[in-house]
């Protein structure tokens, strides 16, 4: 069946099978690969990305549920040549080191930061419950997020 | 892992999802957030000929206070009811049990309908709606009616719904400044509850201690009987047949009721 909707700001209109997941859609068939199919149970979260602007996991959503709606993915928060903000505090904080999880955490941190743009260490960490990194301990990735709700707050403030 | 095929309808209402559903019989399932759902197809363990989706329903969505109950659309995500003022102001157990489910994502997308329709014994919505003595609103061919809670859950993943049936709304009694007690006991974050337990205003209701959210009934009448706390908590786990797995065994089961009812009933917020 056709769906429609909007990846990384584009429009688009595929034809999709009713069991496409979502996350498949993405990687298949818009050549997105930066959200990862981890546990393709609901559980690590490698695979998050926002629709309409809240953090899910697309490995738990079908295509067909996403029509109408905005998604975007790791490779749509880079604007005009710079990367996000939780982007560049990801690399700055060092919250990565064998990689794979951190589309799906990079997605995850947008989405609470955009709920709760000041967190406190304890939010961010439960913020992040839904993402599992097998490699750093989290503490840069806590880093990280924190680090990216000073720089927004003093962006603002500038 | 992908779901085996089916045949995909978006409805217009939730009318035309009652006529989607006697058209394509008894084979299909409602889709909402799908975070059940979904899950259970990818693993082959639920195979529906068909999904008639209600998740974009608005109708089928939001929260309202109507006279002293509160009115919560059955497609409303769990994240929305965790952050609502009202449901946090109204019915404090309810907002934080919805703020348990899983993980911020699973929030995003899981509803409170598809929660209760699904009638997982572990899970914090049924055993909340339980303590709450709420009910739920069904919308079938033959028009509305209304289950409580207790009766609302038949068995294991099992409801009072018939087929033809849609589970449109939740109401639960708004209850301000009453106490409220919850526990939950996990081996780990994000794990399915090996027992729970809510607690409020005289109820108390257990997840997991049975194949449906259970009252410990005696635990009840003993406070109604002016026991105290730890006194009625030792009858928590009276009548219990909870079922046994690699986590608990059914005396741990047993002795982990009477232990967090005595906390859910001596740790009272609200």
């Amino acid at each position: 069946m056709q769906v429609q909707l909007t990846v990384n700001g584009q429009a688009r209109s595929d034809d999709v099978e009713p069991r496409l997941l979502l996350v498949h859609y993405l990687r298949e068939r818009c050549g997105l690969r930066a959200a990862n199919v981890g546990c393709d149970t609901t559980s690590c979260g490698a695979c998050t990305v926002l629709l309409n602007g809240r953090s899910v996991k697309s490995c738990t959503v079908l295509a067909v549920q996403a029509a109408g709606q905005q998604v975007v993915t790791a490779e749509g928060l880079a604007a005009d040549g710079l990367l996000h903000p939780v982007q560049q505090a990801f690399q700055q904080e060092h919250g990565l080191q064998c990689g794979f999880c951190t589309p799906g955490m990079v997605m995850a941190a947008v989405g609470l930061l955009a709920e709760n743009p000041h967190p406190t260490e304890a939010e961010v960490r439960e913020g992040l419950e839904g993402n599992f990194c097998r490699c750093t301990g989290y503490h840069n990735i806590v880093r990280a997020v924190l680090a990216a709700a000073d720089a927004a707050a003093t962006e603002a403030t500038a | 892992m992908i779901p085996a095929p089916f045949e995909y309808a978006a409805a217009d209402s939730a009318e035309h999802a009652l006529e989607l559903l006697a058209t394509f019989g008894d084979d299909a399932k409602l889709l909402a957030g799908g975070h059940s759902l979904l899950p259970m197809m990818k693993l082959r363990l639920a195979y529906p000929s068909a999904l008639i989706d209600i998740g974009h329903l608005r109708e089928l969505a939001g929260i309202r206070a109507d006279g002293d109950e509160l009115v919560i659309g059955a497609t409303t995500c769990h994240a929305d009811i965790a952050d609502s003022e009202l449901v946090r102001s109204q019915a404090p157990l309810l907002a934080h049990a919805a703020a348990q489910v899983g993980d911020p994502q699973i929030r995003h997308r899981g509803t409170i309908g598809g929660s209760l329709a699904h009638a997982d014994p572990a899970a914090d919505l049924p055993m909340a709606l339980v303590a709450l003595g709420g009910s739920v609103e069904i919308i079938g061919p033959d028009g509305t009616r209304t289950a409580t809670a207790d009766a609302f859950f038949t068995g294991f993943l099992e409801t009072s719904l018939e087929p033809g049936e849609l589970l449109s709304a939740v109401r639960v009694p708004s209850t301000p400044g009453v106490g409220w007690g919850y526990q939950k006991f996990v081996r780990r974050a994000n794990d399915w509850a090996i027992v729970g337990v809510a607690a409020t205003g005289g109820r108390i209701a257990l997840a997991n201690m049975g194949p449906v959210p259970i009252r410990a009934r005696a635990a009840e009448q003993a406070l109604a009987d002016g026991a105290s706390p730890a006194e009625a908590a030792g009858l928590a786990a009276e009548g219990t047949a909870p079922t046994e797995d690699i986590h608990a065994d059914r005396t741990y089961r047993q002795h982990l009721a009477r232990v967090l009812t005595r906390r859910a009933l001596e740790h009272q917020a609200g």
